[in-house]
């Protein structure tokens, strides 16, 4: 859905587990770009009627952008940065509270 | 306390204020979200490629002598912190590293900036559409630009901006759709004459035009009923313009309707604000030195009322230099030779608001949409259903609350508040003003339990989750 532009400086690359698939993508970017890079266009289902959102404002406004990240869940993909072996899961529906977590 | 004075942002007001406290001898402290200075408008021009930084242009790499001068001014400058409350006797918390913290100074100044107005159409919601202003930051932080077709929507000088940009990059822009109304440029051309004291931003706009035209796309004007078409992701906008229904294919849909300002921490602190009728948003009502309804909590930037980058610049500098004063550390006369001006430098900013402000204002389509628009992203309450709520007896957004959860998702409602004040207003028959707006509490985004066990075991200091 995003591709990068030509001709800009190489960056060192980090793989992630998106769904257990891996992602190839620049290392410190937010991980919503990276994600939108990667072709991922809904990042989730609505607790509500399950309707596919992706990332709207990409500044930590809309709330639509939710992932789980190593585990945590309703974190802001556009305010997260990738790191080598993060582990980002889709959501679908509203989260339950873990009391083990 | 811990400083003299907390900052709280690292766009160009907050990097001013902390730059100019620091200088003043002042114990600073600069909180923000992000991992890098430089709020949205300069979003990291700190690590911005050369290539990059030629595409968006001269006014984007000011952000970077913004940012070197609050490297070396010696303010202590926090990243990656989120302030989740601040309270009434200015005590701020903040969330960092998964620890959580309070600071306490006599002065704060809250830098908290804009928010792209929402675009509610209806398919708004799907995959694809976002704001103008999320491009620019695509292109910002990672270079990238939408795959695909790209159709830019809406009124704004950010549209035809993004459009450039986006050209620029090699993106492939289907189609510029505008959606201000007839009358708008004859309206406009009564404050002309106020917006030539800043000319640059004139000639800036006529480059803009001359480029977007030059490139050829389809450009639509006076556009009405807009609404986005697809099953999972957008695939079309459609309108209403030259008298019949247009479709134009798109994989992405950029809707800009303007800024305004982002009022979740003012609204937490209960400061006065008032509604501006040319901007159609809530202003913070402040002092000429961000002097806020709270005694000893100022606000700068875009924060208080939409002004532009350049102003914020001098409202964060006017703000920390009421600061220094209150705090006793400037006298009368340094004081009024330092802030002239800098209040000169603002005055000329604000000569072109009011052309811009009438010139772009948004269309009824946006601030009144229609029944079947979802306005309540989060809860996915329609038009038509707050428009109900007020006929059953609903006074103002909070009581939308328990009519039907509007407002009460994850976004606290940042993204519907402005429209669900408006339309409850049109239909109550009051002004905003009278209607009010969402009551909000802390926490400011949510934060795990952990950080408030901690924090009630051991206040005023830094606590492990």
């Amino acid at each position: 859905m995003f591709r990068p532009i030509e001709g800009l400086a190489a960056r060192r690359m980090v793989t992630l587990r998106v769904e257990g698939r891996a992602v190839v993508v620049p290392e410190g970017q937010a991980l919503a770009l990276a994600l939108l890079q990667a072709g991922v266009e809904s990042f989730r289902e609505t607790p509500v009627s399950a309707a596919p959102r992706g990332p709207m404002c990409l500044m930590g406004v809309c709330f639509d952008c939710l992932v789980q990240v190593d585990g945590r869940p309703n974190v802001q993909a556009c305010m997260v940065h990738v790191r080598d072996g993060m582990q980002v899961q889709l959501q679908r529906g509203a989260r339950r509270a873990d009391p083990t977590a | 306390m811990t400083h003299d004075l907390i900052v709280i942002g690292a766009g160009p007001a907050g990097m001013s204020a902390a730059t100019t406290g620091a200088a003043l001898g002042l114990k600073t402290v600069l909180l923000d979200e992000q991992p890098r200075p430089g709020g949205q408008i300069y979003r990291d021009v700190t690590t911005a490629d050369p290539r990059l930084a030629a595409l968006l242009g001269p006014d984007y790499m000011r952000g970077a002598a913004l940012a070197q001068a609050l490297h070396r001014c010696g303010a202590d400058v926090r990243h990656d912190t989120l302030v989740w409350d601040v309270a009434p006797d200015l005590t701020v918390t903040g969330l960092r590293d998964g620890r959580s913290f309070q600071l306490r100074a006599p002065q704060i100044v809250a830098a908290t900036g804009a928010m792209e107005r929402a675009s509610p159409i209806p398919g708004w919601t799907l995959p694809g559409v976002m704001s103008a202003g999320a491009a620019q930051i695509a292109l910002k932080c990672a270079g990238a630009v939408p795959a695909g077709r790209i159709v830019l929507a809406g009124a704004g000088p950010l549209l035809l901006l993004v459009a450039c940009q986006l050209l620029a990059a090699g993106a492939t822009v289907a189609a510029v759709v505008e959606t201000a109304p007839a009358g708008r440029r004859l309206a406009a051309l009564r404050h002309l004459p106020s917006a030539l004291a800043a000319w640059p931003y004139l000639a800036k706009g006529m480059r803009m035009l001359r480029t977007v035209r030059a490139a050829g796309m389809p450009r639509f004007k006076q556009a009405s009923a807009l609404r986005v078409v697809g099953r999972l992701h957008a695939e079309a906008l459609e309108f209403s313009a030259d008298g019949r229904t247009q479709r134009v294919e798109a994989d992405t849909v950029l809707l800009h309707h303007g800024v305004v300002p982002n009022t979740q921490l003012s609204r937490l602190l209960r400061l006065d604000h008032v509604w501006d009728d040319s901007q159609l948003a809530w202003h913070v009502v402040t002092d000429a030195h961000g002097q806020t309804s709270l005694p000893g909590l100022r606000m700068a930037g875009d924060g208080i009322a939409i002004t532009g980058a350049r102003a914020a610049e001098a409202s964060g500098s006017l703000a920390a230099l009421g600061a220094a004063r209150a705090l006793g550390r400037l006298d009368a006369a340094a004081f009024a030779a330092r802030t002239a001006p800098l209040a000169r430098a603002l005055a000329v900013e604000r000569r072109i608001r009011p052309f811009l402000d009438t010139l772009y204002r948004p269309p009824r389509d946006i601030t009144a949409p229609a029944d079947e628009t979802i306005v309540c992203r989060c809860e996915e309450v329609s038009a038509g259903r707050v428009r109900e709520m007020a006929r059953l007896g609903c006074q103002g957004p909070n009581q939308t609350k328990f009519f039907s959860r509007c407002g009460m998702g994850p976004c606290q409602g940042r993204v519907c508040g402005g429209v669900v004040t408006q339309l409850l207003a049109a239909e109550l028959g009051k002004p905003p003003g009278a209607v009010g707006a969402y009551r909000v509490r802390a926490p400011l985004k949510p934060v795990p339990m952990g950080a408030l066990a901690a924090m009630a075991d051991h206040p005023g200091e830094e606590h492990a989750q």
